[in-house]
């Protein structure tokens, strides 16, 4: 059992929960994600690890509501407990000395994109990070960011706050502006491909952060799998993280829409029963 | 007790051997109800007079853990179920699973005196077992394994499926003071995720592990050994010796076009929906998909455990295709027999070659090939040879790819010390079970790439025995 002992609403739609951990909050770097089951009937989901404290043993996690699972996470108040968390999962971000680091996130994907541009700038690279979102109050994390990057560009679709565009816009000006070495980036998948599309045009050396369906995430079900540089790959075993240039998008976008039609459904009677009760 | 003079053994040859009573397959097949449900007292006491109590009792050497088996069975016959049970789990720590899941047909029924030299239909030794250990569980009187002494040596064993289990009872046994560490939310391993509920009962499961919780095994959940801890942290923490038994891992796909479509499963993941997240029970929030044409590709007993879910899920065909013939199959012939009952079809001789998605990218379509049967491979069995030209297509919905699966990685990539071989299976010397690192031990699908319950069993018995002596030497020179 792991008990929340803070809890943030960064909108209406996205919560941030700290909660005990101490094993994990001791392994984790950079990259790693958690599978969290919440209640006996609860689905297991893959959560990345957007911080950590060693000293109080906690580790940090960015839901966004998405459907029950991830609704029903949010609805949990400090002191309440999640059932089950597993994990450091997955293999950690590969941090290096490279020069200049273009890191960008979209959504909740910045949850997950801090830790990694944390590292990249601890050891030593400049890092120009851009945040996207669809309009202002899903920016997550600007201050953050902030203090880690030493520059950040915001995007919104909409023109509420920082640039108005889309991330590949914030990307590109930085591109043909200065010379970047090395590039990740961590956001829905559709953002992603045409991230990849874009540092690929430009010969910069690419890294995507995957979020696929997990069963177990301990490298059994395979139902994470992904097809990269024509190889069938375990987003939990072999990634997260892959060379953006050779992940198959369109295949994964498929893949995650797997179970949308009975999503829907559940979700819709989930939200019913809620206001029933 | 000697029961051998209470009945001539000519007339003990000359019962017919009980057959296990079990549910209509019309019935069957559309719940998760055991399919087996098990011998009367008064059938299992006929069956134990037809052992001959040998002098020399072959069936031992067919168990991988050794369980004496006339003994057991001659306390049927006596009346003394409860001393039965002991007797059996005085070895076998899950006796209610290997009566469930073991192939006994070619272990100590094959070796049964019966089967060799009277040519007749071996002792239900199986049955039995099931029978003494579903006696106990209703009973009430579950007895707890008496251990004598505690030596307060921390050991730990990695993965809580069959290996590990049987490793933990006897090292409990031995004295230890023993964790078992397991990654998933649930303990059993493949027990729990893998055989289904018509096979084996998740609450006989559990009781089985609550019977090592009272003999005093921890259990750790939540916990991956080289991701939450590694072997090294534990050491720090006072663990002695490990024995891994995490598992087979990764599912093998035969990497042909179309195979990542929506509504294509490996089995691993159709089984873990199913068994472990109990996706059929709308009350659970994991889903599944399952549809009315389910083809599944393979013929092992994970193959069969998979398409006859399918058909419990309500598809309408429900068909296993293999590319050898029916002889070939790997699948226990029980399994095969109820499977056809219970109307699954079987496209032997079929391969697939390619699938086709509708517009939504669900699987709608695959083609397959026929086969036929050429020379022996090197496994004994006949090669599969393409007909070329053969090649049709035929409406599916669902897949699910039943064609093995590769070691867990987890482990190895945790410890670059760890000798494996080129499979990914972590090598051990086969007389201890002893990884090339010292004090880590191994066994179960980790090591041998994938194989049964009992084998696994056996493994972490062997392991545990070895352990034991390796440790009695390497305590002896840290007190000396």
């Amino acid at each position: 059992m792991n008990k929340i002992i803070e809890k943030e609403y960064f909108s209406d739609a996205v919560v941030k929960l700290v909660l005990e951990a101490p094993a994990i909050a001791k392994s984790k770097k950079a990259g790693h994600f958690v599978i969290v089951k919440s209640g006996e009937k609860g689905e297991r989901i893959p959560l990345t690890i957007a911080g950590s404290d060693l000293e109080k043993g906690t580790i940090t996690l960015i839901i966004q509501k998405v459907g029950v699972t991830s609704t029903k996470l949010c609805d949990l108040e400090v002191g309440d407990e999640i059932t089950d968390v597993v994990g450091p999962l997955g293999k950690p971000t590969h941090i290096k000395k490279v020069g200049t680091v273009l890191a960008s996130g979209g959504g909740v994907g910045v949850a997950p994109l801090l830790p990694i541009v944390e590292a990249f700038k601890e050891a030593g690279n400049r890092v120009i990070t851009v945040l996207a979102a669809r309009t202002k109050e899903l920016i997550i994390l600007e201050e953050q960011i902030h203090q880690h990057s030493d520059e950040v560009i915001i995007m919104t679709d909409d023109g509420s706050y920082g640039k108005k565009g889309l991330v590949t816009h914030g990307l590109e000006e930085v591109i043909e502006r200065e010379k970047v070495d090395f590039a990740v980036t961590v956001g829905p998948a559709i953002m992603m491909k045409y991230v990849a599309l874009l540092t690929e045009k430009y010969g910069i050396p690419t890294e995507a952060s995957l979020n696929t369906l997990m069963v177990d995430g301990t490298g059994m079900c395979g139902a994470c799998r992904v097809t990269v540089g024509g190889k069938t790959k375990f987003v939990c075993v072999d990634g997260p993280e892959f060379d953006a240039h050779q992940v198959d998008f369109d295949e994964m976008m498929l893949r995650l829409e797997s179970y949308k039609p009975s999503e829907a459904e559940a979700y819709e009677s989930f939200l019913n029963s809620n206001l029933k009760s | 007790m000697n029961l051998r003079g209470n009945m001539k053994n000519k007339e003990r040859t000359q019962l017919v051997r009980v057959s296990m009573p079990e549910q209509a397959a019309h019935e069957r097949n559309k719940n998760f109800t055991e399919v087996n449900s098990g011998l009367t007292e008064e059938q299992a006491r006929k069956e134990a007079r037809r052992c001959l109590d040998c002098v020399n009792p072959t069936c031992i050497t067919g168990c991988p853990v050794n369980i004496n088996i006339p003994k057991f069975i001659k306390m049927i016959e006596e009346g003394d179920i409860l001393e039965s049970a002991r007797i059996l789990k005085e070895t076998n720590t899950l006796p209610a699973v290997c009566g469930r899941v073991c192939p006994q047909e070619v272990q100590c029924e094959e070796a049964c005196f019966y089967t060799t030299k009277l040519k007749k239909a071996p002792v239900a030794i199986g049955h039995l077992e099931r029978f003494v250990a579903d006696y106990e569980q209703n009973s009430g009187q579950m007895s707890v394994p008496e251990i004598t002494s505690r030596n307060g040596v921390k050991v730990a064993s990695i993965g809580s499926g069959p290996a590990g289990l049987a490793f933990a009872g006897d090292m409990i046994k031995m004295g230890y003071d023993v964790t078992v560490f397991e990654a998933l939310h649930e303990i059993g391993g493949v027990l729990k995720y893998g055989i289904p509920e018509f096979r084996l009962p998740n609450r006989i499961v559990d009781m089985e592990i609550d019977i090592l919780k009272k003999m005093g095994v921890k259990f750790e959940k939540n916990f991956i050994v080289g991701a939450t801890a590694s072997i090294e942290d534990l050491k720090k923490e006072g663990f002695k010796a490990f024995m891994v038994g995490s598992g087979a891992g990764l599912p093998n796909f035969m990497h042909i076009p179309g195979e990542n479509y929506i509504g294509i499963y490996s089995s691993n993941e159709y089984l873990t929906r199913v068994n472990l997240m109990n996706a059929a029970d709308p009350a659970y929030d994991t889903p599944v998909i399952s549809g009315k044409k389910v083809a599944v590709i393979g013929g092992g007993n994970t193959a069969m455990d998979a398409v006859r879910i399918s058909k419990r899920l309500g598809a309408e065909r429900s068909m296993i295709i293999y590319r050898r013939s029916i002889e070939e199959m790997p699948a226990r012939n029980e399994e095969i027999k109820h499977a056809k009952e219970e109307g699954i079809e079987f496209m032997n001789l079929h391969n697939p070659l390619e699938y086709y998605a509708d517009e939504n990218g669900r699987v709608c379509k695959m083609k397959v090939q026929k086969m036929k049967l050429g020379e022996p491979d090197a496994s004994g069995r006949r090669r599969p040879i393409p007909i070329e030209g053969s090649e049709f297509t035929m409406e599916v919905d669902t897949v699910v790819v039943s064609v093995g699966v590769s070691p867990n990685p987890l482990i190895p990539q945790s410890m670059k010390e760890l000798d494996v071989s080129k499979w990914g299976t972590i090598k051990v010397d086969p007389d201890t079970m002893h990884s090339s690192v010292e004090g880590v031990f191994a066994g179960g699908d980790i090591v041998r790439g994938g194989a049964t319950v009992i084998l696994a069993m056996g493994d972490g018995r062997k392991a545990a025995e070895s352990m034991n002596n390796y440790l009695s030497s390497v305590l002896d020179e840290l007190t000396n």
